[in-house]
């Protein structure tokens, strides 16, 4: 089992016969993902890597049952082919497009209010369930089927920890990025829901950084509605107050935003955190022979 | 991005936002002309920094004659003003405001932000004007109005309306605070800012309001719809290393330590700036290469961190997805080849084509020091200072 994609899903790119979308659908393809066509406007007809060109996503979905979309348009156009996504009636959607607008997004976000649609992103490095499923760019050799879920805002930080965490023999159930960006789609509560139903997942580890209270209320939830064990890490101790360290999110704005505040308080709520971006894999190693 | 006060009354104006009569002079003759012209017997001559805390620093004057308008001029320009948000050694005024002074009878604070909690923009006012309102949140926090705003329907007057009442602005204020939000919301969202600030937004005269001081700030993703706007951008104001990364599309961002910085990712930047800290050192830098980057984009990375002269030793901290470790170690051999690097330099590669890189550093013959993974890494760098 696993959450929000698997073998069933059926896949779109969103700017499919781009040269990084082409690249990143190819090494999707060979991960064993459904890839069931793509959509790249006035390209309606054509066939690219052996699928079937659309040229809207409604076509995607009419024609081909898509119901998973990767968005590799670029950013100043992101936006609106994420509500063409959600018009069509995608379910998941993936937003790898870094670089979006900040005020495009709040108004993706009100748009997808009462909605079915679940967005991931944007700027997250993807969604995988290995083995099954893989929507994004991570390299998807670091990455085994098995029993952990794994979020988080940064993408290379995710590979780091799910690197250590296979090393050491625990694989994941699903690893979903959420993106780096301050107006996102899923946030860690909703990623923490979905890991909570799972039958097939027994612990989370939570990667978060520097600014607002996401991780926070995740942990305030999970203290009120999760039995399985969540292990945490904060990236940023080291960061200097009110400099945006690269993600538009991350920046510490209030006393709260700190990775140290967060750590400190997540760790009052149940959460096993981590303080040295090394030692994710072996602490999840620890918490599951508990 | 930010921009200059003047610059965001002269943008605030054009959406119908009320400011005092004024504009931006670069020399002691120029400021003495503007004040004839605005007439009026008494001046104001603020410094044009994009750090706050201005008047604290004696970067606000105020003058009763043409002739002091000119003193104040001439003192504030081309000195270095040094304020509660610039380093030690300040920043060097090149331009004053010059506007007529008001008559203000009270003041309130009135700002708009991206609001990440209700993931929409928010309106906060407060009656505590003038003051910061970080601080009022912290002392009194009822009494921060915050108003998140919808943006299928945008700023509606009712909602003005609600605010205006909360912190007091009835009677024949209510509807000039209605016109004066309304237009901040629309600059706002037109323009695609990330915030804006009118503190104080102040009663002069006894019935007018006026935004007395004003601050805004847009996202550096949607400037370029804008060209008036990133033509308001000042590299002055910037770190020229800063300015250069971005040219080469490196995120770099300055700090005090000794250990620089080149890796790619934000998240795993800052965590590698954590592990460094974790092992007693200090960063000097935080550098995100991104995605996809070059042997050209890997030397330029080195030509930066190498610029500031705190740094004794490179750690290069590269986990490939999007990105190829072959490129990255063929940057890495070009840097050393042409750069001279004496620093100890201590590199990590894994990842995509991680063999292929690790291959092409072994066959390069040159003195890298290189770290299995993270910790080792970070414990290498801080050895290597330690040594010197």
């Amino acid at each position: 089992m696993s959450v929000f994609i698997n073998k069933d899903s059926r896949v779109i790119y969103q700017g499919f016969t781009g040269q990084h979308a082409s690249f990143h659908a190819e090494e999707a393809i060979k991960h064993g993902t459904n890839i069931v066509g793509g959509v790249t406007p006035g390209k309606g007809g054509a066939t690219h890597l052996e699928r079937p060109v659309f040229d809207t996503v409604s076509d995607a979905v009419i024609q081909a049952g898509a119901n998973v979309s990767g968005i590799f348009v670029p950013p100043q156009f992101a936006a609106d082919a994420i509500l063409e996504a959600i018009e069509a009636g995608i379910e998941t959607i993936v937003v790898i497009a870094d670089g979006i607008p900040v005020q495009d997004m709040v108004r993706v976000k009100r748009y997808v209010l009462g909605q079915d649609a679940v967005i991931f992103g944007p700027n997250t490095a993807g969604v995988i369930t290995p083995e099954e499923c893989k929507v994004g760019i991570m390299p998807a050799n670091i990455y085994q089927p098995g029993r952990v879920g794994v979020v988080s805002r940064s993408g290379t930080l995710n590979y780091e920890a799910v690197a250590q965490m296979t090393a050491r023999g625990h694989g994941q159930s699903t690893s979903v990025g959420i993106g780096g960006d301050p107006i996102n789609g899923a946030n860690f509560v909703d990623v923490l829901r979905a890991f909570n139903e799972d039958p097939d997942t027994d612990a989370v580890v939570l990667i978060g950084e520097i600014g607002g209270a996401q991780e926070v209320d995740a942990a305030e939830w999970a203290q009120a509605n999760m039995d399985k064990p969540v292990i945490g890490f904060i990236a940023g101790v080291s960061a200097p107050v009110g400099r945006r360290m690269g993600h538009a999110g991350a920046i510490i704005s209030g006393e709260a935003d700190t990775a140290e505040a967060k750590m400190n308080r997540m760790e009052e709520l149940g959460v096993h955190v981590v303080r040295n971006p090394a030692e994710i894999g072996k602490t999840v190693d620890k918490v599951l022979k508990q | 991005m930010n921009i200059h006060e003047y610059q965001t009354k002269e943008l605030l104006k054009s959406f119908g936002v009320p400011v005092p009569e004024g504009r931006v002079a670069d020399s002691e003759a120029s400021a003495g002309i503007i004040a004839e012209e605005i007439g009026g017997e008494r001046w104001v001559v603020k410094a044009q920094i994009h750090a706050g805390g201005r008047g604290k620093g004696g970067g606000v004057q105020m003058a009763d004659s043409i002739d002091e308008v000119r003193k104040h001029a001439d003192h504030i320009i081309g000195s270095r003003l040094i304020t509660p948000q610039t380093s030690a050694a300040g920043k060097l005024v090149q331009r004053v405001l010059v506007e007529s002074a008001q008559n203000i009878t009270k003041e309130f604070y009135l700002g708009l932000i991206i609001d990440r909690v209700a993931q929409r923009i928010t309106i906060i006012a407060s009656a505590s004007g003038g003051m910061e309102i970080e601080e009022v949140a912290k002392t009194n926090p009822e009494k921060v109005v915050r108003e998140p705003v919808d943006p299928s329907i945008g700023l509606p007057e009712f909602q003005c309306r609600k605010i205006a009442a909360r912190i007091g602005l009835t009677g024949a204020l209510m509807p000039q605070a209605v016109k004066l939000m309304q237009s901040l919301y629309r600059c706002f969202r037109d323009k695609d800012a990330l915030m804006a600030e009118i503190n104080p937004l102040a009663i002069v005269d006894g019935d007018k309001l006026l935004a007395v001081d004003a601050k805004m700030s847009f996202d550096g993703n949607a400037v370029h719809r804008y060209p008036e706007i990133t033509n308001y951008r000042d590299f002055d104001e910037e770190d020229p290393k800063e300015v250069e990364a971005t040219g080469h599309g490196l995120n770099y961002i300055a700090l005090d330590g000794n250990v620089g910085c080149i890796v790619n990712g934000a998240g795993l930047a800052m965590a590698t700036m954590d592990a460094i800290t974790l092992h007693g050192g200090s960063p000097a830098n935080f550098l995100d290469v991104g995605g996809g980057a070059s042997p050209e984009k890997i030397a330029n990375a080195f030509r930066i961190v190498r610029r500031d002269p705190n740094v004794k030793t490179i750690l290069l901290n590269i986990f490939a997805g999007i990105n190829r470790c072959d490129w990255v170690a063929e940057g890495v051999v070009q840097a050393m080849q042409k750069q001279a690097i004496s620093e100890p330099v201590i590199v990590r590669l894994s990842g995509t084509n991680y063999e292929l890189g690790q291959d092409i550093l072994n066959k390069s013959g040159m003195p890298f020091i290189t770290a299995a993974d993270l910790d080792d890494a970070a414990r290498k760098a801080v050895a290597a200072v330690n040594k010197l």
